[in-house]
């Protein structure tokens, strides 16, 4: 089965009088279905990582592969549109935007596709809140929700256009322990649901062993992947 | 609504008073601009119409550019002759064989000609003297030519027929005079020739100097007073065409010899006054634009570095840089247009109120004015607005590339 998303020896090192390498010949295949934990501890490369992976940056050795497509050769546009359709971000701050209500800030990432009509792009945006528990909230600012509502709001946006891939740094990061359970939830069910997969940055161990795999990354480099270990 | 409309609608909505400042600011330069425009505009076009309704378009007179070479300059020609204190022969000295010249033209397309002797002559009424310059013309042709008789306020111009030495004058001449309609003058030629005239017609053009100096009389007495027989010194020329008038004169100046003056020639001062006029005026507006897309370049670079998150958001959720341009330079545009619709409404209430100012004119081309002449043309509101974008999209392009530019994963690392 092809990975949605694979990592083939890629390293990302920034240029300067003294290099930084923020991740060293990293190899990941994400398949679907896959409900992926990075742990690491704080430095170690996670954020870079998911940023690669999310064709957010590019690699400076090894090659990206969206669903078996080499992500090299295409132009920044072309990723744009790549993260559009395929792929959606969860940061560990909520980053909605504060002039639009929970609804709009959920209709962006459809309107900008333009897949669905305006009626389904409604319908879906509002099932996607009920599904998170914010039905109530549709019409709030940002500024009014709390925060394991605004970060579920930001989940229910990286949902909006059924992404293959949801990548998530660190999501629960700000939360308490109940919100952030319920979040890991929501992840679990979604991979469960069919063929999306999920890739998560978290301290927190407990959290990562409720995923299907466990990846831990020490220095820029992996040094346990639990695919792997079972292999 | 669009999607970037809403986005870039969102960020000016939430710097409210900013946004309407340079708002005002891009209005300011667009009322003032329209404002100003008519007056200058509605000045300019109705001195323009006064000068080609009252004066011929092109007149070919008995002079040259340059005075005819003297006999010493000839007979030496090329040697270290030069020969000073040249003066002209004679006041009155006439076109020669005007008759076929005034054939040629009139053989031209659009093209109106009148044959014209004019002179000094000294009107005298009782104890009153006033010089007058003597105009001999025919009534028919003149009539296509030059607007005299739109320009009288008593007579016409067949009077000049129907009436043994008729004579038509300026108002002002009349008024010097003291005399009006029906009263006979005296006219003293330089010649000593005297002849009385019957006053028939009165002419108002509204040009000082033409009213207090014109006088004019059938071709044939003319030529009797200047003692000229069957002699012109002024072939004048209307055309259908205002614009051609210049090339015209230079063709038959080329071709004749004699001096031929177009309207613009013959207003070039005043015309390059007009250039200075406008230069001024888009100066001031480009002034008050400039501000204006300072203020914009300002709100929107604000709104840029303010908004670095929202940007590396909607980076990170698919946007391309082109779409993240487009959302800054339509907030560029919002302010530009909008301020441009104020301003229209500024200018269109400024020219009100200058429309209702009165006030008397001494004298001059504006004479008999009440108040301001106002030019109410479309294309001061398409251009004013289109500076007012142009300069707004100027200032939001540079923020705007700049926001297109951002690296989204910077800004989330440092938000973390
Ligand atoms: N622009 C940068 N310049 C220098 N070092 C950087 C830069 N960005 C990140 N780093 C370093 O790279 C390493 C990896 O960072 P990151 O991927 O954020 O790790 P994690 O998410 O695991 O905490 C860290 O040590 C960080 O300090
Ligand atoms: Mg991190």
């Amino acid at each position: 089965m092809t990975a949605l998303i694979a990592a083939e020896n890629v390293s990302r090192i920034l240029p300067g009088p003294q290099p930084v390498a923020l991740v060293r010949e990293v190899s990941l295949a994400v398949r679907p279905g896959e409900f992926v934990a990075v742990t690491g501890p704080s430095g170690s490369g996670k954020s870079s990582l998911l940023y690669l992976l999310g064709l957010l940056d590019r690699p400076t050795e090894g090659r990206i592969l969206l669903e078996g497509k080499d992500t090299a050769r295409m132009s920044d546009d072309a990723l744009a549109a790549a993260r559009l359709a395929r792929l959606g971000f969860v940061f560990q701050f909520h980053f909605l935007l504060p002039e639009f209500t929970t609804l709009d800030n959920v209709l962006i990432p459809m309107r900008r596709l333009g897949r669905l009509s305006e009626r389904e792009q409604q319908t879906r945006a509002k099932a996607l809140l009920e599904a998170l528990g914010l039905a109530d909230a549709a019409g709030k600012y940002p500024e009014q929700l709390s925060g394991g509502m605004r970060q579920r709001v930001a989940i229910a946006r990286a949902l909006a256009n059924d992404p293959a891939v949801i990548l998530a740094d660190e999501p629960t990061g700000n939360l308490d322990t109940k919100n952030a359970s319920a979040v890991f939830d929501i992840f679990a069910a979604l991979v469960g649901s069919g063929g999306r997969s999920v890739v998560v940055v978290t301290h927190d161990q407990e959290l990562a062993a409720r995923a299907t795999r466990q990846v831990r990354l020490v220095d820029g480099r992996i040094t346990y992947d639990s695919a792997a270990a079972v292999a | 609504m669009s999607l970037t409309l809403a986005i870039a609608l969102g960020h000016l909505r939430r710097r409210k008073r900013q946004t309407i400042v340079s708002l005002l600011g891009v209005a300011l330069g667009v009322g003032f601009f329209i404002a100003i425009a008519a007056l200058m505009r509605g000045f300019q076009t109705y001195f323009v119409q006064q000068v080609i309704d009252v004066a011929p378009h092109v007149v070919m007179k008995d002079e040259f550019r340059s005075p005819d070479l003297q006999p010493a300059e000839l007979a030496f020609a090329g040697g270290a002759v030069a020969v000073r204190g040249v003066r002209p022969r004679e006041a009155v000295r006439g076109i020669r064989e005007a008759g076929a010249k005034i054939e040629a033209i009139e053989a031209i397309r659009g093209v109106a000609v009148a044959p014209v002797l004019r002179g000094p002559v000294l009107f005298r009424y009782g104890a009153r003297d006033v010089a007058v310059s003597l105009a001999g013309i025919d009534p028919v042709r003149e009539r296509r030519v030059t607007n005299i008789e739109k320009d009288m306020t008593a007579g016409r111009l067949e009077d000049l027929r129907a009436t043994a030495n008729g004579v038509i004058v300026g108002i002002g001449v009349a008024q010097r005079l003291g005399a009006s309609v029906g009263d006979t003058v005296i006219a003293v030629a330089p010649s000593g020739v005297t002849t009385s005239f019957r006053i028939v017609g009165l002419i108002e053009t509204g040009v000082t100097a033409l009213d207090e100096r014109e006088a004019y009389v059938l071709l044939r007495l003319a030529q009797v007073i200047l003692d000229r027989p069957n002699v012109i010194n002024q072939i004048r020329i209307r055309l259908d065409d205002v614009r051609q008038a210049e090339p015209l004169a230079r063709r038959l100046e080329a071709v004749f010899g004699y001096r031929t003056e177009s309207w613009e020639e013959s207003n070039r001062n005043v015309l390059a006054l007009f250039v200075i006029q406008n230069a001024i005026m888009f100066s001031v507006v480009g002034a008050i634009l400039l501000v204006a897309a300072f203020g914009i370049y300002t709100i929107i670079s604000q709104v840029v570095h303010e908004k670095a998150r929202d940007i590396a958001i909607l980076k990170s959720l698919g946007f391309r840089a082109g779409d993240i341009q487009a959302i800054f330079l339509l907030e560029g545009a919002i302010v530009g247009l909008a301020g441009a619709v104020v301003g229209w409404a500024v200018g269109y209430g400024l020219i009100e109120v200058l429309a209702q100012i009165r006030f008397q004119s001494a004298g001059g081309p504006l004479r008999g004015r009440e108040g301001f002449i106002l030019a109410r043309e479309a294309w001061t509101y398409l251009a004013g607005g289109g500076f007012a974008l142009a300069a707004a999209m100027v200032a939001a392009f540079v923020p705007a590339r700049k926001a297109s530019r951002l690296n989204p994963v910077e800004i989330v690392r440092g938000a973390a």
